[in-house]
């Protein structure tokens, strides 16, 4: 088998007195979609948060194909090929489709003058959007409308169109189907399923069971921030992930 | 037939007013109606006063010209979500900076080594406020003490007069045409300010900044750097009014601008700028500072009390201000800061 996609070892995170992540070690591969499991509180977004680069680990590595690197912020992650969508960090409500969409990657125009002063290249921009959002299956009634306005379910495909825009090779999602209505719910999952038939490496953080076994093939399970198990969810039951995430039952990982 | 025509019409019309208020949109005209308005009651009332004359509406323009140079440079530091109490005494400063400089070495290097003053100021503000995480209100308004208490011992509180006519007369008495240099300097500001806040990625930046730091920062952008250049495009912005001051009245001193912060500040908010950040509007601002203008110039013209102006005015800023700004229920998330 290659390199992982993505592969975290023995990563380690403290706040203060609190430990949030303890020695955890996780693959991700490409055209897999790994569910990242656990309670409240077991470390989920301070693990995605530290691959992500928003939080710096106190130890432990990130290798990307193999490469170790040092994620020192957002933006090396996403040279690197990481995009996030964070639970309630994604997109910025008073800006509008076009202007998240393109956050921090606008194109500009003018030449290489225009690219120093940052002259925005509005008309590409709102042009490639439409496409985007088109060939993603979003619908999205006027991109001119701050994201802030637009419904859970419209925004949080937005997010995910963000990061399938920039053909990323792996994708973190924290939570992208909470609170959404069932359809809109279904939406995103299509779009996950989409990322991982594009051979993209996807890893979700998720509570619902059911999504669990409907779209992923591996499963992570955290645990008081350390790793409780880590199983192809095909070989296991959803009440064994339930017992998994309450520590009723464990599994000798042997990280 | 005629009927279906009219029913759709009204429907477009009610989509575009309901798609219009939901951005915020009808809100940020606020300021230009109001201007109208208040140029209209202006205009009818003072007919007589010669409100409307060349002479006053000239006059009105080199009033508003200083206070819509710093509005400009508020819209952004609020835009960030900071905001720059010290603009005034930057004034102050840079007018007296300008003045000793300008004897020695011209007009340019004058005019130069004032907003350099600034920019300096906007360094130390933003420095102190993104590295020692300090807000920008509790930093300016240390600064601005510290700026005023510099200024008063440059020159023993005694004005610094000016004398060079190429200064003067590029940065105040001087006209093009009818056109008062002051109010050309102005229109440069605001057509710099409106193109950097609209067509360049740094504006964008800024409102995301200030709209929400924590996602804007998830989206890779270095905040820290955002906010220090919109305090520092603020105090420059200060500075170049602390020129225009200089000019207009040939002297420098240390009680220029002492007191425009709040009318600054009532100007940008009622040009439909968010005190709380991620939404600005240029525009808005330099409107905002020439209604400021016109209520001096027309309460004046009216002949009332100093201390009937003060009321006058603070009633009608209250009341534009609750027009431009957004109701509570309407600013779900997005204004906090």
């Amino acid at each position: 088998m290659t390199a992982p996609a993505l592969s975290v070892r023995n990563m380690s995170k403290a706040f203060r007195a609190v430990q949030a992540l303890e020695d955890v070690s996780l693959d991700i591969r490409r055209g897999r979609v790994t569910a990242l499991l656990g309670d409240n509180g077991a470390g989920k977004s301070t693990l995605v948060k530290c691959i992500a680069g928003v939080y710096q680990p106190d130890s432990g590595t990130v290798s990307i194909d193999g490469e170790t690197h040092r994620i020192s912020s957002p933006d090396v992650a996403r040279m690197l090929g990481v995009e996030t969508v964070h639970q309630n960090l994604s997109l910025i409500d008073s800006l509008n489709v076009v202007e998240n969409l393109f956050l921090n990657r606008e194109y500009t125009r003018g030449g290489s003058f225009g690219s120093r002063i940052g002259l925005l290249h509005k008309r590409r921009m709102s042009r490639e959007c439409q496409a985007t959002l088109a060939r993603l299956g979003i619908s999205i009634p006027s991109l001119r409308k701050p994201v802030g306005l637009l419904s859970g379910g419209q925004r949080q495909a937005i997010a995910i169109g963000r990061a399938v825009a920039w053909g990323q090779k792996i994708v973190l999602l924290d939570e992208p189907a909470a609170a959404l209505g069932v359809e809109q719910a279904q939406r995103v999952l299509d779009l996950i399923v989409a990322l991982r038939d594009a051979d993209v490496a996807v890893l979700l953080i998720t509570h619902n069971m059911d999504r669990v076994t409907q779209v992923c093939d591996d499963a992570v399970v955290l645990r008081r921030g350390r790793k409780a198990a880590e199983v192809k969810v095909d070989q296991v039951t959803k009440d064994d992930l339930v017992a998994f995430i309450t520590g009723a039952k464990t599994t000798d990982t042997g990280t | 037939m005629r009927f279906h025509a009219l029913a759709s019409a009204g429907a477009r019309l009610r989509r575009a007013w309901t798609n219009q208020s939901e951005d915020g949109g009808f809100r940020q005209y606020v300021v230009y109606l109001a201007f109208v308005s208040i140029l209209a009651v202006f205009a009818l009332t003072l007919w007589d006063d010669g409100f409307l004359s060349w002479s006053n509406l000239l006059n009105i323009g080199r009033q508003a010209a200083p206070i819509a140079v710093m509005a400009v440079g508020m819209a952004f530091a609020l835009a960030s979500a900071e905001i720059d109490l010290s603009i005034g005494s930057t004034v102050a400063l840079s007018s007296l900076v300008a003045a000793v400089v300008v004897g020695d070495y011209g007009f340019f290097f004058g005019a130069l080594a004032a907003v350099g003053v600034g920019a300096v100021i906007g360094l130390v503000n933003g420095l102190i406020t993104v590295k020692v995480r300090i807000p920008s209100f509790l930093v300016t308004l240390g600064t601005l003490g510290i700026i005023s208490g510099i200024a008063r011992n440059m020159n023993n509180l005694q004005s610094m007069p000016i004398r060079n006519d190429a200064f003067s007369a590029l940065f105040g008495a001087g006209s093009l045409g009818p056109i008062s240099s002051l109010v050309i300097w102005t229109a440069v500001v605001f057509v710099l300010g409106h193109f950097a806040l609209h067509h360049l990625r740094w504006g964008r930046h800024v409102l995301a900044t200030g709209a929400n730091r924590a996602s804007a920062k998830a989206a890779g952008l270095n905040t820290d750097r955002i906010r220090m250049s919109a305090l520092v495009v603020s105090s420059v912005a200060a500075s170049f009014a602390g020129v225009l001051l200089a000019g207009r009245l040939a002297i420098g001193r240390h009680d220029l601008g002492e007191n425009d912060l709040l009318t600054v500040i009532a100007a940008v908010v009622i040009g439909g700028t968010s005190l709380f950040g991620g939404r600005a509007s240029v525009a808005g601002a330099v409107t905002g500072a020439l209604i400021m203008a016109m209520l001096n110039n027309g309460l004046i013209l009216m002949g009332l009390e100093v201390a009937d102006q003060l009321i006058a005015r603070g009633l009608i800023i209250i009341m534009a201000v609750a027009l431009s700004m957004r109701t509570p229920s309407e600013s779900v998330g997005d204004d906090v800061p």
